[in-house]
């Protein structure tokens, strides 16, 4: 990069930018100190891969003769994802549509945008932890977790995406007499009907993957076989639960990228 | 749907939306999601007099939960708090790390190597799929018990996300520069540094601060495994029964996971 010497001013093509060489340093020196606090001895790691590599070895090859138990965590899970995401989604519509700020006066939209930042808030798990202690063992607990679950991420986006719309097909409609039910499935719902597939679609596949975690506190599904071949250290058997768990999850992307392709 | 039902336009010609192929698509979505939710229903167990139950017993558990005890907040939730907030912060640091590599890798315009390409999206793949509690689960077992299974758990869930999220924006960095700088001869690492660093840098802060931000609602039920954090202060409180204490716990994740959105929130106004 060499300039010209009869030009007066020399500008440095890639100026210094402090501001952003200070964030670096306190990232690093954030990372120094965090670091200290979590005690990794080189001892530690090395008897981390150790122990990493026997449990690789017994994971090897994994072991589908019990595929009845398998089978049965994994449709319960399945339906666990499926009557979750039905109920949800359908309450979220009225949900997100009374946080909608250009749809309700605040008095409405406030208490509705509070429920969801405490649906949300949640991690899916903690949320089945209370349900289990709440409706006991099972999957009704699971369901109910990520219907909060759900509401949670479902009506936020609704919301916003009612927030987006265009006003004009909103008028429109209504100038020509329409009741408020007609004013909603003529101009509301067509302009945020393939967004809500969306995300919905993507809610789906984000319940079946945590509908395989809420067993691990009692709420149902292939996570509670998941987490007792863990205690049991039978990592042949886990191996096959991961396995399967990976393709289910696998075959719910391709299903809703089939769904979305069919709805855009 | 149809837009031919006026006697009118039948005359002329019938206008419709969709081909009979999407159409049939459209039915069949619509088929499969109703059966599957009535298969589901008729199949799945719950005991009805648990759901008849329901209403009365959250009640009790919420007389249980209030008033929350405060005076646990200082004996053993603050401190599993703080590490919690480590733990998100240092697994994102972390993943970001990791991502990098796998990144540049998975990026069409900058690896032409099949093998490699194939490889990459593998890895994305596979560690996008396995729930963070699974890799905490994991870590657990080969590291024993504590923060430095929960943070690598929130690195090796995150690193799929970020380096996805990031291999996208890499894709999509405006050649110009780039080809500009190799035509100067610039070596490879300044290619990097000044062609496609520039280029993709507000991208990357606005995924890092918001897998950050995902990663703290994450971290809070590591300690249910046992990889550290606020989830060992819950499981204490919870195996004890003593409902106060679990309140307190959780209106203490609620406030972080508000102030964490919060804190995202203005850095995305002020620097993005």
């Amino acid at each position: 990069m060499t300039m010209p010497s009869t030009s007066h001013a020399k500008r440095n093509p890639f100026p210094v930018n402090w501001p952003s060489r200070i964030i670096w340093v306190a990232l690093l020196a954030y990372l120094v100190y965090a670091l200290s606090l979590i005690d990794i001895s080189s001892e530690r790691m090395i008897a981390g891969f150790g122990h990493g590599a026997d449990m690789l070895g017994r994971m090897v090859p994994p072991d589908f003769s019990r595929w009845s138990l398998l089978l049965e965590g994994l449709l319960e899970s399945l339906e666990i994802a499926i009557l979750a995401s039905a109920v949800g989604i359908t309450l979220s519509l009225p949900i997100g549509f009374f946080a909608a700020r250009n749809m309700m006066p605040p008095w409405v939209s406030w208490p509705a945008r509070t429920l969801i930042a405490v649906c949300r808030s949640f991690h899916p798990v903690i949320v089945a932890i209370i349900f289990v202690k709440a409706v006991g063992f099972g999957a009704l607990a699971g369901i109910l977790a990520l219907i909060v679950a759900s509401v949670g991420f479902i009506a936020k986006l609704f919301a916003e995406a009612i927030e987006e719309i265009s006003l004009k097909q909103v008028e429109a409609v209504r100038a020509s007499g329409a009741s408020f039910g007609n004013v909603i499935i003529f101009s509301v719902v067509p302009q945020v009907l393939s967004r809500f597939v969306g995300f919905s679609t993507y809610q789906v596949d984000s319940n079946l993957r945590n509908s395989t975690m809420v067993g691990i506190v009692g709420a149902g599904g292939i996570g509670g076989t998941l987490f007792s071949a863990f205690q049991r250290f039978d990592y042949d058997f886990v191996a096959a639960i991961l396995i399967s768990l990976i393709a289910v999850i696998m075959a719910g992307e391709y299903f809703s990228t089939w769904v979305k392709g069919v709805f855009k | 749907m149809i837009a031919g039902n006026d006697p009118v336009q039948m005359t002329h010609r019938r206008l419709e939306r969709f081909t009979p192929m999407e159409r049939f698509s459209r039915w069949l979505v619509l088929l499969i999601v109703v059966a599957a939710i009535v298969v589901s229903t008729r199949h799945v167990q719950i005991i009805p007099e648990f759901l008849a139950d329901a209403p009365s017993q959250m009640l009790d558990l919420l007389n249980r939960l209030w008033p929350p005890d405060l005076s646990y907040y200082q004996q053993g939730v603050h401190e599993a708090l703080m590490e919690t907030l480590h733990i998100a912060s240092l697994g994102t640091i972390l993943a970001l790390i990791l991502a990098l590599p796998v990144a540049l890798c998975s990026a069409r315009n900058i690896t032409s190597n099949p093998i490699l390409l194939v490889f990459a999206k593998l890895v994305l793949v596979s560690s996008r799929s396995v729930n963070s509690l699974v890799w905490a689960l994991l870590f657990v077992a080969v590291f024993g018990p504590g923060t430095l299974a929960g943070v690598l758990a929130i690195a090796f869930r995150s690193v799929g996300f970020v380096g996805k999220l990031l291999g996208e924006a890499l894709e999509e960095v405006h050649m110009g520069s780039v080809e500009a700088l190799k035509a100067t001869g610039a070596p490879a690492t300044s290619v990097l540094l000044k062609g496609y660093w520039p280029q993709v840098k507000p991208a990357l802060w606005s995924i890092a601060l918001f897998r950050w931000d995902i990663n703290v609602r994450e971290s809070a039920v590591l300690g249910l495994v046992g990889a550290g954090g606020i989830g060992i202060a819950l499981n204490n409180a919870l195996n004890t029964f003593y409902w106060d204490k679990v309140s307190t716990v959780l209106l203490s994740i609620f406030a972080v996971v508000i102030a964490a959105e919060l804190v995202v929130t203005q850095i995305r106004k002020r620097i993005i």
